[in-house]
Parts: C-alpha cells; structure tokens; sequence
C-alpha cells in the first residue's frame, strides 16, 4: 500500500466526529451541528480527492489487483489445531468503479442531509451521534471487500436507523421504526448463514502454500478456490447454492425494497424526519441492488442466469406497482415513497439485462435516483416545515406564492419522470436499451414501459394539485426558499442537470468495471466447465 | 489412605477447600462481628480471588492423559479444562453478584441477616463446583442438591416479601420433583451397570451395547435433574416466578452461574460417559445408542421458541430476562447438539460473553429498581434521557443479548452458527435465526421504552462512581470483544483441548 489510507479515512471520519459530539457538553448544540456538517463536508473532499485519483481503466469486480485505494492487513488470526481451522479475517478495503459511485453519492447526500438537519432540535447530541454512525456504517458497506468485514457496516447501521426514525421522527414513529429494524434484521439473518456457509466452502491460498478457509469476496467469486465437500460448494453435487442464493438476495432485497418486501418503506419514509427520509431514499436503498450486484452475481452466477427472468419480473411488478401505489396517495412524502419502490424497480430491471448498457444504466440509475430522490424529500420537507402537513389536496397554487421553490420542484419532478436533458432520463433509457437487447426480458422490458406513462402520470398530477391552479388562501403566508434549502438544492439540480447533459462524468468512472462484471457473467460457464462442473 | 495420599487426593480440590475453608470464615466471622456486613462482602471477595487464582493455576497442570486409572477421592472429580473454564465463569460471576449485593437496595432489609446471605452464597459455590466436576452420579447428585438448597433459601430470602417467598416455595416443589426425578433415573443407572463412576460407563459401554429402553429412561431421567438446572423446556416452568420474586442480585447469580454449573454437568456427563473418541475432525464418536443428538436438537428448538415467544408478552423486565435466559440456554443446547469440539467452542464462547451481557443486563436492572422501585417495563419511560450513561450500557448489553455486531453476542451468535452450518444442521441453523429476529422485539422494546417513550419524571439520576466501574467493567469488554475477538478464541481453544 503506497497511497494515504483513504478509504478508512472517509469511513471512519464520521466515527471521530461522533465521539467529538458525545464529548462536547450540553448547550453547546451549534457546535454538534457544525461539526457534522465539517465532517461530511470533509468526506465530499475526500471524495473529491478519491475521484481525481482514480483509474478509469481498472475494472476490479473479482480481480484483486484492478481494485484501487486498497488497505488490507490482518484484523483476525487465529492459528487452528487438527479439527479446527485456522481463522483469517482481514480487514480489506478497496473501490472499483460499481462502488466509487456509491461513495460519491454517499457523501454528497450524507452532507445535504447533515445540512437538511440542521433544524433538528430535539436532543441534538443523540441525533448528531447517531447520524454519525449510521454514515460510517453506510461507507462502509460500500468499500468493504471482506464479507466479514461488509455484514459488520451492515448491522452497524440498524440502530442508529431506529433511534433516527423513532426518536425524531412522526406521529406513528415506534411503530415504523420497529418495522424497519425486524424486516432488514430479518434479511440480514439469512446473510449471515450465507456468509457462514460460503466461509466453509471456500479457502483461500496463503503466500505459504497453506489453504485457510475465507471471508474474502474476491475469492469467494473464483470457483476453484472451493471444497469439495462446502455445502456451498460448486463441486459438491448436493449443494445449497440454489437456496442460499435466494436468501441472499432475499437479504438484499428488503432493504431495496423489492415486492412483495417493501412495505416496511412507506412506513419508515413517512414517519422518518426529511433528513433520515433522504438518506433512506439516496443512500440505504442502493445498498440492496449495491449487495446484489457485488455478491449475488459474482459470487453465484450460474444461479443468477438462471433467475435472472425473475429478477426481471421482480423490476417490472417494482416499477407498475410503485407507480400504481404512488398515483393512490394522498399523503405526498408517501407518494414520493411509493415512487421509490418504482424507480428502484428501474435498477432491477437493468441488472437483469446482463449486457453492458443495462448494468450501467442500472447503476447510474442508483446514482441518478439518490439525487433526484433526495431532492423530491427535501423539497417536500421545506412544505413540511411550513405548513405542517402533506395532504396533497390541501394545497394548490404554490407556484404563485412560492416561485423559486416551484421552480426546483419542477426539475426534481421532470428528473423523475425522466425527462430528456435530466439525469433520470440517460439511466432510464439505458435500462430500457439494455433490456429490450437481452432476449429472454424482452417482453418484460417493454410491460415496464408502463411504469414511465405511470410516472409521468403521478408526478404531473401532483404539480398541478400541489402547484399549479389557484392559491388555497390558507397559505398566503408561506416564505419562499432560505439560504439553507438553497444550499440543500442547488447542488443537487447542479448535479441533476450536469449529468442529464453530460453523463460521462459518471459513465466513464463505472464503465470499465460493468465490463468486467458483464465479461466475468458471461465467462463463468468455461469458468465453471474447467474446473470439472 | 496415609496423610501425604489424602493432600495428594485433595490436588484437584483446592479452589473448592478454599471455598470451603472461607464458608467457615464467614460464618465465625459473623459471629464474632454481627454488625460488620462490609467485612463479609470483602472476605467473600478474598476468598474468591483465592479460589480464582488456585482455578486459573490448574491450567497448566498436567492432568493425567487417562483418568479412569485415578483412586481416592481424586477419581471422584474430572480434572480437565472445560471444568475450570466454566469455575472461572461460576467465580467470576460470584464475585459480580457479591459486588452487586452492595448497590441492592432491596437487600438492605436484610442486612441484619448478611452473614447468612453471603455463606449461602458460598455454599451455592461450593456445590456448583463439585457439580461442575462430578464424575460420579452420587457427588453430581449431592452438589446439584447442596446448590438447590441454597439457592432456595436464597431466593426466599427477603423472608417480608410476598413474592419471594411465593419464588422459593416454588423453586423447592419443582426442586424436589426434578432431582427426585434424577434419583430415580440414577438409581436405575447403577441397576444396569453396577457402577456409579462416569469412567466406568464409559468402558462398559465400550464393551456392550446396552441397547434397552430402560437405558434410554434413565438417561432422561438423569438429564430431568440438569434440564431443571439449566431451565431447558419443558423443566422451566419454576424459572420466571423464582428470577421475578428472588431478589435481583440472586436472579443474576441463578441465571449465570447456576446455568454454568448445569450445562459443565451436561457436557462432563455426555463426554466422560457417552463419547468413545474424538476424531480428528472434532466430531464426537458417540457410544451406544443414546440418542443425545436427537434429544439435545429437540429441546434446543424447543426450548429457545418457547422461551422467545414467550418473553415477548412479558412485562416485567426480570420477568422477561427470565425468559431470555431460557431462550439462550435453547442456543447453548443447540452448539451442545452439534457433539462436536467446534461445538463445544462456541459453548464457551457463547457462555462467555453471555456472564458479560447478561449480568450487565441484571446489574443495571438492579440500578433501575433502586431509584423507581420497580422493574415493570412501564417505569421504563424515559429513563433513557434521565440516566444517558447507564442507559447506553443497558443498550449496549441488549443489542448483545440479540446478537448484532459490534458487540460480543455476535461473536458467540456467529461462533454457534459456524458449528451448526459446519455439522450441516441448517434447519437448526435457521430456526435460531429466527429466533433471534424474534429475540430482538422483547429486547428493542426496553429500549423504545426508555428512548421512545416520554417518562413523567424528567430529573436526572446521577449513578454513583463504584456503579459506573463496575457497569463500564462489564460493557467495555462486551464491545472490545466484538470487534477484535482473537483472544475469546484462543481462550476458549486452550479450554476445549484436553
């Protein structure tokens, strides 16, 4: 390792930010909020730094030496006797160019979410701590390379998530809260025996000679690194991969979430103060696809080809049903909810197209759905905040009272429908692209295109009940935008309307990476066929 | 028997003739000073520190590689180091419980009657580590006793209280019928094969395959006196009643240490009498045709589902770690199902993280009851805001308890599942999983209760410096073996070799 740690460097930020929160007395709660706000602005240099340094012409996936920013030391050693196995855990970080964007995104929206708290009041040091946490949990997942190391981040985050939700968020706060934490503890169970399961099987070849059983990913993915007899072995012809890959994905679909899994969302969405909703909709949902892209595919990809019409299936029920559910609501941070599920439905659907287009329509559609996602939050937060409540038909009209504000909801609204020139338009189209040229979801691409009338449908319905026609005289009094949503949008529709025009800024960081994922898909047969399956 | 066989023969006994000794200290002492209860708590802990290190000693003695050719009294007990593992959990918790017996407040009725409490005590210890390596049926039968007779003046022993006196009546009816039960069992055992010595079983065994249903009866017979002592379901049914009524600092004892004492019995019981050998991948090469394995899954699924679901109906909260403690004895019986090394690792591994968590748990329940004088979850409201530091440790002793890493009930979760998924029982695997999902709910609503809900009294409770330590003493090790465990492991693999 020949470069400065990096990677552990924006994960772990957080944690000295936090204990700087818990050390700081009471009364002293401008000064948690400013240094929340220091440490995710640090992290987006960071960030910064990460990105002017990255290597657009490695693609990682399962080669350890195209992976950048790597740290990897020895974080568990324990030397085994005849019956028990010597146990090496590492402590292995490192980015290539599926979580760099990912990274990127989780700083950008960890610090217009830290920004979006800053009117948070109620026990400030509790809530600064815990959002603290749960950012290095959230980076965590992204970066780790050691299955360990990954189901660690993962559970990390749940508390602080419930304690966000629960402690400052709505009326039915408990209730969602406890919902949220039981569905992805749930999931995450069935990960931990995968993990369990896939340790056994596999070994990895140490400098000496000497095979030790792994957590690493990267080995996990190579199928002559496993047993005979791994219960999660390839080449063992009793195995369970079948099953542990549908608990897995199980795992990873609650948390992005996929139907029938998802009901946890609206409820945890809607009760969560704007801060936490935003992160939720920008960072935690793309943990689900992240996980499928980094562990289900390469780790068991015979198995993907053959669920991959499901997978499909699953995006399509995703983007009709969330797009149905959406057009019903009343309640608008419901409806944005709802139009979560069907835009992540979008992600699935260009993951199951397998060629090279698709993924990275899919994966830019992560990117493209954290920010514009986040900006429909927040923008429903600034209503939020001054009218106190979020009846859809209890408004009308705004535009007239509140211009600049309108002005950026319709970006936001235009980004999620997908409109050309917007960011959500390149991802969309590239999903639909990558779909229709993968004959066996052909069919299925072409049902969700449904799911874009739909949304048009939804959005422009509620700029029109919420914005547009007269002014409901009830809210003549509403104030305009400040200079802190200001400083919460603008980046964001920058970001929007960069990336709707000039995409390759982001392409170009994924697009080396998504070839060697698709070449890897494409090549594990011969893979698989040499090593005698 | 010349004098210079008789200290020989007491070689492996000394921990326990300390205690012994230190049992007749504390009575004499007592009666010599009837006023001075600190000195009891301070020699206790001397005589434990004794025991602890005369324990800790016997690590690297060279016990002998075939013990079945032992004599005397020596041949009584098993001398290996899963015994003195599960002693150094009996004593360590003892010394907890002797240091939470200070901060009780509902104990302070009874100081009068301190020495008496703490040669209880002491008796309980004595019994549990003879229990613990009993290798023969009448001492496993005689300790287990001398422990349930201290342990049910005990947890009577606000003698003023209602409930806990209901708690020991309780205790001493099921007491009576399980070692009753046990008795009969052992009786029947020493019908069969003549011999009350675990060795001698064993040899038997390897000659003969008895293979009667009698054999079988009084196998569970047997276990009825340890499945009583452990609470594994369906013998559990004493337990919340007597962890609710008994007085809290008694409650933690019980559901530590005498779980220890209970499952280092099960463990010495199947290994000395049923396993022939050890092969070289760890699993047990069983003897006869007992059916342990089948036995052990059963009430392992049984006993963590009912102890689970039931713990979520529950509100109290002594009440409800009652239920809790069954639930983990089901994982405990579960890594004890596998019959193999790896799982007996994860036994001790599990046990000890769980005396952390699990006496934490108890301690700052204890903490909580001397202010609101309640253990109802509804007192609960707000506490978290009222107390934030002993709030946090309470938090972080129930997330362990649930199993969610950073914390060191992961660990012991993570350790008990690697050996289940490595002896291939999955459908086990899962069904502990879930229960630990469920586990969560019961464990989370203490928190929601204390962070969630508003409280109506808001003055804040400042916790006095020795309660602090102490609570610090137990969360600090609860998270730092979460996160580098290396030496949880190492310790439990020295234990597991022979």
């Amino acid at each position: 390792m020949n470069h400065a740690p990096l990677l552990s460097l924006i994960t772990f930020l957080p944690v000295i930010g936090m204990i700087i929160v818990l050390l700081l007395p009471k009364g002293m709660e401008k000064a948690m909020k400013i240094t929340t706000l220091t440490v995710t602005f640090l992290q987006i240099v960071i960030a910064g730094v990460i990105w002017s340094g990255f290597n657009y012409s490695l693609g990682g996936i399962n080669d350890p030496n195209s992976f950048q920013f790597i740290e990897k030391f020895r974080w568990i050693e324990l030397t085994g006797v005849a019956w028990l196995n010597t146990i090496k855990i590492d402590y292995f970080i490192g980015i290539d160019g599926i979580s760099a964007p990912m990274l990127m995104l989780t700083a950008l929206i960890s610090f217009i979410a830290a920004l979006s708290s800053w009117n948070i009041n109620k026990a400030v040091k509790g809530y600064h701590a815990m959002y603290l946490l749960l950012v290095t949990g959230m980076m965590g997942v992204f970066v780790s390379l050691d299955f360990f190391l990954f189901y660690i981040f993962w559970e990390v985050m749940l508390l602080p998530m419930y304690f966000l939700i629960g402690i400052w968020g709505g009326p039915r706060k408990e209730y969602a809260a406890i919902k949220f934490f039981i569905y992805t503890l749930f999931g995450s169970v069935f990960m931990l025996l995968v993990m369990i399961g896939l340790y056994l099987s596999c070994q990895e070849t140490l400098a000496a000679g000497q095979k030790v059983f792994t957590f690493n990913i990267l080995s996990m993915m190579d199928p002559k690194n496993y047993t005979a007899t791994g219960i999660l072995s390839p080449l063992n012809p009793h195995n369970l991969r079948f099953i542990a890959y549908i608990g897995l994905f199980a795992g990873f679909a609650i948390k992005i979430p996929m139907f029938p899994f998802h009901t946890w969302l609206p409820d945890a969405h809607v009760e969560a103060p704007t801060p936490i909703s935003v992160i939720l909709a920008g960072v935690l949902l793309k943990m689900g696809t992240y996980g499928i892209l980094r562990f289900n595919y390469p780790i068991f990809p015979e198995i993907t080809r053959q669920v991959i019409w499901w997978i499909a299936a699953f995006g399509m029920i995703n983007i009709i049903y969330g797009a149905l559910c959406a057009m019903a609501q009343k309640d608008f941070k419901k409806l944005i909810a709802y139009s979560s599920v069907s835009h992540m439905g979008f992600v699935l659907l260009g993951m199951a197209s397998l060629n090279t287009i698709g993924i990275t329509g899919a994966i830019f559609q992560m990117f493209n759905h954290g920010t514009i996602t986040a900006m429909l939050f927040l923008i429903v937060g600034v209503i939020y905040d001054r009218a106190h409540t979020r009846g859809i038909y209890e408004f009308g009209g705004l535009a007239t009272q509140m211009p600049i504000y309108t002005g950026f909801v319709t970006i936001a609204f235009f980004g999620a429908i997908g409109l050309p020139g917007i960011s959500g338009f390149i991802s969309e189209s590239f999903v639909f692209l990558g779909g229709f040229g993968f004959e066996p979801i052909r069919l299925l691409t072409i049902l969700s295109t449904i799911g874009i009338l739909l949304g048009a449908g939804y959005m422009l319905w509620t700029l029109q009940r919420v914005y547009l026609g007269p002014l409901n005289e009830k809210w003549n009094q509403l104030q305009d935008l400040d200079g802190r949503e200001y400083a919460m949008l603008i980046p964001l529709t920058i970001i929007v309307l960069i990336l709707g025009i000039y995409p390759s800024f982001m392409l170009g960081l994924m697009n080396t990476s998504v070839n060697a994922l698709v070449d890897f898909m494409a090549k594990s047969p011969q893979l698989f066929s040499s090593i005698g399956m | 028997m010349n004098s210079l066989n008789f200290f020989n023969n007491l070689g492996y006994a000394w921990p326990e003739t300390i205690i012994t000794l230190f049992l007749a200290i504390l009575v004499i002492y007592n009666l010599v000073y009837p006023q001075a209860r600190r000195a009891l708590g301070i020699i206790s802990l001397l005589g434990i520190a004794l025991a602890l290190g005369f324990t800790i000693q016997q690590m690297w003695t060279q016990f002998p590689t075939d013990p079945s050719w032992l004599s005397g009294f020596t041949r009584m007990l098993i001398p290996d180091k899963i015994g003195i593992f599960f002693k150094v959990i009996i004593l360590i918790a003892t010394a907890y419980v002797v240091l939470f017996t200070e901060f009780s407040e509902e104990l302070r009725g009874t100081f009068d009657r301190a020495g008496e409490y703490y040669a209880l005590i002491f008796g309980m210890l004595l019994g549990m580590m003879f229990m613990i390596s009993a290798n023969n049926f009448i001492l496993l039968y005689v300790s287990l006793e001398l422990v349930s007779y201290s342990s049910y003046v005990l947890a009577g022993f606000m003698k003023t209280s209602e409930r806990s006196s209901e708690a020991s009546m309780k205790y001493i009816i099921y007491g009576g019928v399980a070692s009753g039960i046990m008795l009969f069992g052992i009786s029947l055992m020493f019908g069969m094969t003549g011999t009350f010595y675990y060795f001698d079983i064993s040899r038997l065994l390897m000659m003969i395959n008895i293979n009667s249903v009698l054999f079988l009866i009084s196998g569970i017979m047997i276990f009825t006196g340890i499945g009583y002592k452990i609470s594994s379901v369906p013998f559990h049914f004493w337990t919340p009643d007597v962890y609710e009524g008994a007085p809290t600092t008694i409650t933690a004892y019980l559901s530590v240490a005498s779980k220890a004492a209970g499952f280092a019995a099960l463990i010495h019981l199947v290994r000395n009498c049923f396993v022939g050998a050890v092969a070289t991948d760890g699993y047990w090469v069983m003897l006869s045709h007992f059916y342990w394995k089948e036995l052990l899954v059963y009430l392992a699924i049984l006993t963590m589902t009912v102890g689970n679901l039931t713990a979520l109906w529950q509100d109290n909260l002594k009440r409800m770690l009652a239920y809790s403690s069954i639930a983990h004895a089901g994982y405990l019986l579960a890594a004890m199902s596998v019959l193999s090394n790896q799982g007996l690792i994860a036994m001790v591994v599990y046990f000890s993280v769980y005396l952390l968590m699990n006496l934490g748990a108890f301690f700052i329940v204890i903490l909580i009851q001397n202010k609101t004088g309640s253990e109802n979850i509804d007192d609960y409201n707000g506490l978290g805001t009222r107390m934030p530091f002993l709030g946090a440790c309470l938090g972080i002793f129930l997330v362990s308890l649930t199993g969610l890493p950073p914390t060191a009930g992961f660990i012991g979760k993570l350790y008990l599942f690697l050996a289940l998924v490595d002896a291939k029982m999955i459908i086990l695997a899962i069904i502990a999983l879930l229960n630990s999902v469920i586990s969560l709910y019961y464990y989370i609503r203490v928190l929601r209760h204390m962070y969630l809900t508003k409280g109506n009294n808001e003055s804040p409770i400042t916790p006095s410096f020795g309660s602090v330590l102490i609570a610090l003493s137990l969360a600090v090790p609860v998270l730092l073996f979460g996160i580098y465990f290396t030496p949880l492991i190492e310790w439990a693999k020295t234990v597991v070799l022979r």
